[in-house]
């Protein structure tokens, strides 16, 4: 018995949430949870996990696309069932793991994804470049100002001696989101890939009425460049919006929330390069990406420009950074001038931050004392 | 045989990282409409455009999240993603899989959509791409009937909640990320599936402050593991590492001749608060300076390793830029005992708190960050009854506008200006 959609509320079953992880480890996972004493990365790609129990665990990291196919995952399932016992587990940087509990497992392993072409590139651990999270781009979404798949692919192949090595002076993360909502957040990035819209949206008379609340799309505007306005349509007048381009940055919000304000265009479009934000509060305590580049054009199918610009800040950032120091904290100790020279890049007044924010003094991190006022 | 031609595309299928137009194309031979999803996506590579129509509200009966709803702009001549929505299906914390899990599930995949997926989705779900309407219900029947999993969410509502590897292969998680983020999961099930909240709101759990799920960046509450008392050190271990007998940073730069490793330059110098220092041979820490940054950890993992009075620290309030700018979480709370015990109690007050206060006076759209920032860190932390303590703030304030309040100033706001007038002439 399946669904019945004559009798659609029968036997349904809902909020069961997701599955106990617990069923899906691997036997040495289970054993030795909560056990382990330390880790070593034996070659790129290769991590051995030591447990107190002296049981050991050997994870080989392959990289790949985001966007992967039915057939694709049976794949690493015929994998993962010859040589992991039938179980895996993916980063939450897209890479996938296989995992095998002796060292003599690693080679056979490691032989079989290279057996399958370009499809399982190993590495993506230590000092290097891992897998870039991204997001739809074309291939999903309705509000991009670039694509993200192509411009990942393209980016990855340039840096791919990056991902299979580890030659750095710290880890490199690069994202990419295809507009400003950041559904990939990439606002704390080593580097950040950004879609971004140039032109202010158009407002479509004829079908604003049936599609938007008016006052959502007047006050979905940060800037309040989004007005009420009378419009006329086949001869008869309306109430609609307009749309004060002084004002306008170009966010899209005002699309988000009203479908009759596209902004999207193939020359206004592109993509503008962020660096130097961190996750990590090691050392130095999180950072913000900084924009460096505002506008690169959407050459497809392998947008040379930006491919070029994100090389050029990995080798500058690889020739003269300390060890274990990241994009952003090479840039604040040679300071942010220097950066510019050093990855000769032209600064431009889009570098000189125009917008609002001034909750700075917040302490946005884990670092602090145990002093007398914690309780 | 190809449906459209996609000489752009095409060149993606050279170099050296795998091409994910290779893999629709292969999976075109038995799913079709992967060829209309590589003829629009090369229309768009030719034009420079999306070709999706803007939104479109589909789901499933009695679920208000967990399925975004998305047409083509031009289905007539791409009629296999006419309708292209796209599922999120809860994932398994860390995820874990077995190839049995991931294979009926792929099957499923195969029987009523498109057969794409993202393994995962920016917030943790695994994404499956594009089906049509009249499949959806039939999908979640299987789903919750033949594999007992569920959706995830979307829409203005608890995101699917996300955690890193944790104590399942991690040395350093100071609490487990993995029964904390399932635990949680699984309560607020309700609040994933049926949107009551102003806007998205997002979990993320990390075990300790090298925050591998980017915690503190996108998620509306935090929890990153850290510690109370010493960092754990290994004195033998120390001496291998001086002695170049194990690798730095357990070997994350062996991969460049970065010279002998140096204790003093690579770790005691680089301590973001100068806590540490060689005696006799020995590392010492002064563990009452330490910010618990990780660093010496991550160089040093098999002499050093996070105290054993462990919990987290809660910081609430990240977001991406839109719309007021980026935020990272705020520190609310420096230390939290993460226990299984009681079922996570002061955790799950912690969250309620915030969430009755966020309902009720939160804006259409705003993230609790955003709310944060319009009402005060002070006006906040008296709702969540929470003393104000230095570690709150980078630095004080430097602006003397203080919103005092009647009962704090003797005698309150109320004056006669006519008794003031007969003292002092205007």
């Amino acid at each position: 018995m399946g669904y019945n959609p004559d009798k659609p509320m029968d036997g349904r079953i809902s909020d069961l949430g997701p599955p106990h992880y617990e069923q899906f480890f691997p036997a040495v996972i289970k054993e030795n949870k909560g056990k382990w004493l330390w880790h070593e990365i034996l070659q790129p790609g290769v991590l051995m996990h030591k447990s107190e129990t002296g049981a050991e665990v050997y994870t080989v990291r392959v990289g790949g696309a985001r966007l992967v196919s039915v057939e694709f995952i049976r794949e690493v399932c015929d994998i993962a069932d010859k040589h992991c016992d039938g179980f895996l587990r993916f980063t939450t940087r897209n890479n996938i793991e296989f995992m095998v509990d002796s060292k003599a497992k690693v080679q056979p392993l490691l032989d079989e994804l290279a057996s399958r072409g370009n499809k399982f590139p190993v590495g993506g651990t230590g000092a290097g470049v891992t897998n870039i999270v991204h997001t739809q781009g074309w291939v999903h979404c309705h509000t991009p100002a670039t694509d993200a798949s192509g411009v990942v692919k393209a980016v990855m192949d340039e840096l791919f001696d990056y991902f299979t090595s580890m030659t750095l002076p710290a880890q490199c993360r690069i994202a990419l989101a295809c507009c400003l909502n950041m559904c990939g957040a990439v606002h704390a990035s080593d580097i950040a890939i950004l879609g971004v819209h140039r032109k202010p949206p158009m407002i479509d008379h004829l079908r604003i009425t049936g599609v938007c609340e008016l006052p959502l799309a007047i006050a979905s505007c940060p800037l309040g460049a989004v007005k009420p306005a009378k419009a006329v349509v086949d001869g008869k007048e309306i109430k609609s919006v307009q749309v004060n381009v002084e004002r306008c940055m170009f966010c899209g919000n005002c699309y988000t929330m009203c479908p009759a304000m596209p902004l999207a265009d193939p020359e206004g479009d592109g993509i503008a390069i962020l660096v130097g934000g961190k996750v990590s509060n090691r050392i130095s305590m999180p950072k913000f990406s900084k924009l460096v580049i505002p506008f690169l054009p959407n050459t497809t199918p392998r947008w040379p420009e930006t491919v070029a610009a994100v090389k050029k800040i990995v080798e500058a950032y690889s020739k003269d950074a300390h060890k274990y120091e990241r994009v952003g904290e090479w840039a604040e100790r040679i300071g942010w001038e220097k950066f510019f020279e050093k990855c000769d890049i032209p600064f431009t007044m889009k570098s000189i931050d125009d917008y609002r924010l001034a909750y700075d003094t917040w302490r946005t991190s884990t670092q602090f004392k145990y002093t007398s006022h914690i309780k | 045989m190809a449906k459209h031609e996609t000489p752009l595309l095409d060149q993606l299928e050279s170099g050296p990282w795998p091409s994910f137009v290779t893999d629709l194309k292969r999976q075109a031979e038995t799913k079709p409409e992967c060829w209309d999803i590589l003829g629009q996506l090369e229309l768009s590579y030719e034009e420079r455009i999306t070709h999706w129509k803007h939104g479109g509200i589909v789901g499933v009966f009695g679920y208000g999240g967990g399925i975004v709803g998305r047409y083509s702009d031009l289905p007539k001549r791409f009629p296999g993603v006419e309708h292209f929505h796209t599922i999120r299906v809860a994932q398994p914390a860390s995820k874990y899989y077995s190839t049995k899990n991931l294979r009926q599930l792929m099957d499923l995949w195969e029987k009523y959509g498109s057969g794409m997926t993202n393994f995962h989705g920016s917030t943790g779900d695994i994404i499956l791409l594009g089906t049509r309407t009249e499949n959806l219900e039939p999908f979640f029947w299987d789903l919750t009937h033949d594999m007992g999993q569920d959706l995830g969410g979307s829409g203005s509502n608890l995101r699917t909640p996300a955690n890193c590897i944790g104590q399942s292969r991690c040395e350093w998680a100071c609490y487990d990320t993995e029964a904390v983020c399932h635990a949680m999961t699984l309560k607020y099930q309700d609040e994933i599936h049926r949107p009551a909240f102003p806007y998205k709101f997002k979990f993320k759990f990390s075990g300790c402050p090298n925050d591998c799920v980017a915690a503190i960046a996108r998620s509306d509450i935090a929890v990153i593991g850290t510690w109370k008392d010493q960092i754990r050190i290994d004195q033998a271990a120390v001496k291998e590492y001086i002695a170049g007998n194990y690798p730095s940073n357990g070997g994350a730069h062996s991969g460049r001749d970065w010279g002998k490793f140096d204790i003093e330059k690579e770790v005691v110098a680089l301590c973001p608060t100068q806590c540490m220092w060689m005696e006799g041979g020995e590392l010492k820490i002064d563990d009452t300076e330490c910010t618990r940054c990780m660093h010496c950890i991550n160089v040093m993992p098999r002499a050093l390793r996070p105290g054993a009075d462990t919990g987290a620290t809660i910081c609430v309030g990240a977001k991406a830029p839109i719309l007021d700018g980026a935020q990272f979480a705020t520190l609310i709370i420096p230390f939290m005992k993460m226990s299984a015990d009681n079922e996570f109690e002061e955790l799950v007050e912690f969250i309620e708190k915030i969430w009755d206060w966020w309902m009720e006076i939160g804006k259409n759209r705003e993230r609790v960050g955003e709310t944060m920032q319009r009402l005060g860190l002070p006006a906040f932390l008296k709702v969540m009854e929470v003393e104000p303590i230095p570690q709150h703030v980078k630095e004080p304030r430097s602006n003397p506008y203080v919103f005092w309040s009647d009962e704090e100033v003797p005698g309150g706001f109320e004056r006669d200006v006519v008794e003031f007038r007969a003292r002092h002439a205007a």
